[in-house]
């Protein structure tokens, strides 16, 4: 069953990814990158993180995404048109080298490697709380909430009418 | 967590998201797209932590990831703002139009 779940959640997930790198329109993709992000939570609570999962569907299914169609519904985006960019072709042909280099690469490295689950593990949301406000991590938390009301201010200074 | 072959299959997974993230960056021309795909390579990043943490049996991986999460909210704030500053300016999300500070 669970391993049913995990490989078609797996399989959504890199088809609705193929979806929003293919689509023209960009509030479809949109939508696709909320599918991939909740089949993402779904391994990730088979993966026995139901913590990162919640923070998953909330955090970024919910709070980013509802960001980016919101900007989107803002700016009333048209549909990408085809034209002949001089730049473009170029671009593309480096990006698609990169990226076969670096699956051929990692590939090779990865099916070599033997990942096994270790025996004990425990990522309940009261061993993450404890990990998170424990010495070692506590300040990089704090910290974290600095960073996000310097970007709350950022964002309120760069869209402001008159900049 | 029943089966073995679940950590291996995850980090392929997060290879796959990474490598289609990328892609995205360099095939698309709408800056908002192009951000998406950005969400999409650290998607990818943070499965590979998610999967490493179970095969290591520690939570240090998963605390990462949270950080990674709180990155890129504070990330795709303050990059739509500057989508919005953009737009303002040029009227258009088309990539090629910003090119004023080209070399």
């Amino acid at each position: 069953m669970d391993a049913v779940l995990f490989y078609v959640f797996a399989a959504l997930a890199v088809a609705s990814a193929v979806v929003v790198i293919a689509q023209r329109n960009a509030i479809y993709s949109a939508f696709a990158l909320v599918v991939t992000l909740c089949s993402l939570a779904v391994i990730f609570a088979l993966l026995g993180s139901p913590f990162i999962a919640a923070l998953q569907v909330i955090v970024y299914a919910g709070a980013i995404m509802v960001l980016f169609l919101f900007v989107l519904m803002l700016l009333n985006v048209r549909r990408e048109e085809d034209h002949p960019a001089a730049g473009g072709r170029t671009l593309r042909g480096v990006g698609l080298a990169l990226v076969t280099l670096l699956v051929l690469q990692a590939g090779t490295v990865l099916l070599r490697s033997d990942l096994r689950p270790a025996a004990e593990f425990d990522a309940s949301t009261v061993e993450m709380a404890e990990t998170l406000f424990s010495p070692q991590f506590l300040y990089a938390f704090e910290a974290t909430s600095i960073l996000i009301l310097a970007a709350l201010v950022g964002a309120v200074v760069l869209a402001k009418k008159e900049l | 967590m029943e089966n073995p072959a679940f950590v291996h299959h995850a980090v392929l997974l997060s290879l796959v998201l990474f490598g289609l993230g990328t892609l995205g960056v360099f095939l698309r021309r709408n800056v908002i797209t192009v951000l998406m795909c950005v969400e999409l390579m650290l998607n990818g990043v943070n499965l590979a932590f998610v999967a490493f943490s179970r095969a290591h049996g520690t939570l240090d991986a998963q605390v990462l990831v949270f950080f990674v999460m709180v990155v890129a909210a504070a990330e795709a704030a303050v990059g739509l703002a500057i989508v919005i500053a953009l737009h303002r300016h040029k009227d258009t999300l088309d990539l090629d139009a910003f090119n004023l500070m080209k070399g």
